[in-house]
């Protein structure tokens, strides 16, 4: 079987179980939600919290992206799943792809509700003409955020001390898609004069990090979780 | 001459004229030699640095500063490049052999510190120059951003584990970091290529240097190269010697462990410490 | 010189500081080096 139906069957496997027991529902998303909410009360005035609206919405969602990556990789490292697929021979890359595909499709969900959020705490419109720009730079943003979260998901896992160097490895890592999807966006929403044009040429960085990590991050996984 | 310490082995002449019921340190002639230079070099640098070159037309005194913010963040740039090298020398390398991996994590340490001194250098430099100890223009972002990437790195060595494990981890990270380097440099200096506002502060530290400014600089890189070569070579033989120790100790575990099983099944009394004893001996 | 306190301060920390790893490292070094044989050593 090819690396893409495996990684198929992985993606659906982990989509399954975040249904199932509605973690994403009943904790991600609500702590996504409260993380918007005490921005409010941090940043007081409201021209203030419009002004940064599209950098809060992504600052909660690569805060949230931790507890997503964590989960991911505790639902494998648990009875030591991880370690079955590589014993039955499951090329790593599979893998790799799989839950990568799984956690960019929790956090596009993740990524909408916090727009959603935004719409109504922080007093956002979204005008017609950014549509494409916004959903385009979703899209290429959240590929770049999977394939960071999931190889260092990877090495992160598993033993206690080791959680916590998730985010000291991440978030450098992900600064150009922090910087990048918050310009875009800004772009798309005409924050502070920026026009629409202005997004492309970073939806443009967000596509080569995309690439860059992704083909990188399928090379790397497998080391990195062979142990 | 006596002595009670059981792993004494006799003359053991090392060069340099060490003590000879000592055992050796570190140190070779060649770092003795490097380090010598270091020190005339460094000697040199506060010469020129402080005393014989000029003021600046625009910066005044505070280009004095740059004589050392420069070289440290030329030379971290080596290292984290010789990190990276290495790196892929034990990890594409047939061997795989372990003094690619220390390389890689002593030059680390050594560009992870430099940097740190760039920063806080460069924040003196800042408040002499700008009156503010930080902007968040492209240099400054980018080298805050690096400095935090390579303490990741350095947590990823200690994670614990075997050394091969340690080491296939750190080279997979070392070369990643050479990939998100050049990522977080071009989406910072787009970033803040559309703030203008943060620049109007003033110089961004770029001086045209007449030649006795110049002859500084070049001191300075000089005096840090050899520093940087001095500290990685020490660091280096460090981390073979706590490798090695570390190994001593599970061998010695496991040689402890096998003994006591022998002694409970012939329920003769335990031989665990001549046996480790013996052990240490046999490999002198 | 003006601002000297900074500047000259400046290079103190520098030099503190790089004496100091370098202290660490030569003290790591004799330690380490009295437990392990000199046969061990691949510098000697």
């Amino acid at each position: 079987m090819s690396v893409w139906r495996i990684g198929r069957q992985i993606a659906l496997k982990d989509l399954r179980i975040e249904w199932n027991s509605r973690v994403f529902v009943n904790q991600v998303l609500p702590f996504a939600g409260v993380t918007m909410v005490i921005f409010a009360f941090a940043l007081d005035a409201d021209s203030v919290l419009q002004r940064v609206a599209p950098g809060l919405v992504w600052l909660a969602t690569m805060f949230s992206m931790l507890v997503l990556v964590q989960r991911s990789f505790a639902v494998e490292t648990a009875d030591g799943a991880l370690d079955a697929l590589r014993v039955a021979g499951i090329d790593p890359r599979a893998i790799y792809l799989g839950k990568a595909v799984a956690l960019g499709v929790q956090l596009l969900v993740l990524e909408a509700v916090l727009l959603f959020a935004a719409v109504i705490l922080y007093g956002q419109t979204i005008p017609a003409d950014g549509v494409v720009l916004l959903v385009t730079t979703l899209i290429s943003a959240t590929c770049g955020l999977a394939a960071v979260g999931t190889l260092y998901g990877g090495l992160a896992a598993g033993f206690t001390g080791r959680e916590t160097l998730l985010p000291l490895l991440t978030f450098p890592a992900v600064a150009p898609v922090l910087i990048g999807a918050t310009r875009a966006v800004e772009a798309a929403l005409g924050t502070a004069g920026a026009v629409v044009s202005d997004g492309w040429p970073w939806v443009g960085l967000l596509a080569v990090f995309a690439v860059a990590f992704g083909v990188g991050g399928a090379l790397a996984f497998g080391p990195l979780i062979d142990e | 001459m006596t002595t009670t310490d059981p792993t004494f082995t006799g003359d053991q002449a090392a060069p340099g004229g060490n003590r000879t019921d000592e055992r050796a340190g570190t140190g070779t002639r060649g770092t003795r030699i490097i380090g010598i230079a270091t020190i005339v070099a460094m000697g040199w640098l506060v010469a020129f640095g402080l005393g014989f070159s000029p003021e600046d037309r625009d910066q005044r005194e505070s280009v004095r500063l740059l004589y050392v913010h420069v070289p440290t963040i030329w030379i971290a740039y080596l290292a984290f490049t010789v990190t990276a090298v290495a790196s892929g020398l034990y990890f594409f390398g047939k061997k795989k052999s372990l003094g690619w991996d220390r390389l890689a994590g002593a030059s680390a340490e050594v560009g992870t510190a430099f940097v740190a001194v760039t920063l806080v250098i460069g924040a003196m430099w800042g408040r002499l120059t700008w009156g503010v100890f930080w902007q968040w223009d492209a240099r400054l972002t980018t080298t805050a951003l690096l400095f935090v990437t390579y303490i990741g790195y350095l947590a990823v060595r200690r994670l614990g584990g075997t050394h091969e494990q340690r080491a296939r981890r750190s080279a997979v990270i070392g070369m990643l970091a050479v990939l998100e380097i050049p990522l977080v440099h071009w989406s910072v200096r787009l970033w803040r290529s559309l703030h203008q506002e943060a620049t109007v502060l003033g110089t961004d530290g770029d001086v045209s240097m007449d030649g006795l400014m110049l002859f500084s600089l070049f001191v300075g890189v000089v005096a840090f190269s050899l520093l940087y070569v001095w500290l990685v070579l020490h660091r280096t033989r460090v981390m073979a010697m706590e490798d090695l120790l570390e190994d001593r100790g599970l061998d010695d575990a496991v040689a402890a462990r096998r003994a006591e099983a022998a002694a409970s099944t012939s329920g003769a009394a335990p031989a665990a410490p001549t046996q480790s004893a013996a052990h240490q001996e046999g490999t002198v | 010189m003006e601002d000297a306190g900074f500047i000259i301060g400046g290079y103190v920390l520098t030099f503190a500081t790089v004496s100091f790893m370098a202290w660490r490292v030569l003290r790591a070094g004799k330690r380490l080096g009295k437990q392990v044989p000199d046969a061990d050593k691949y510098w000697l």
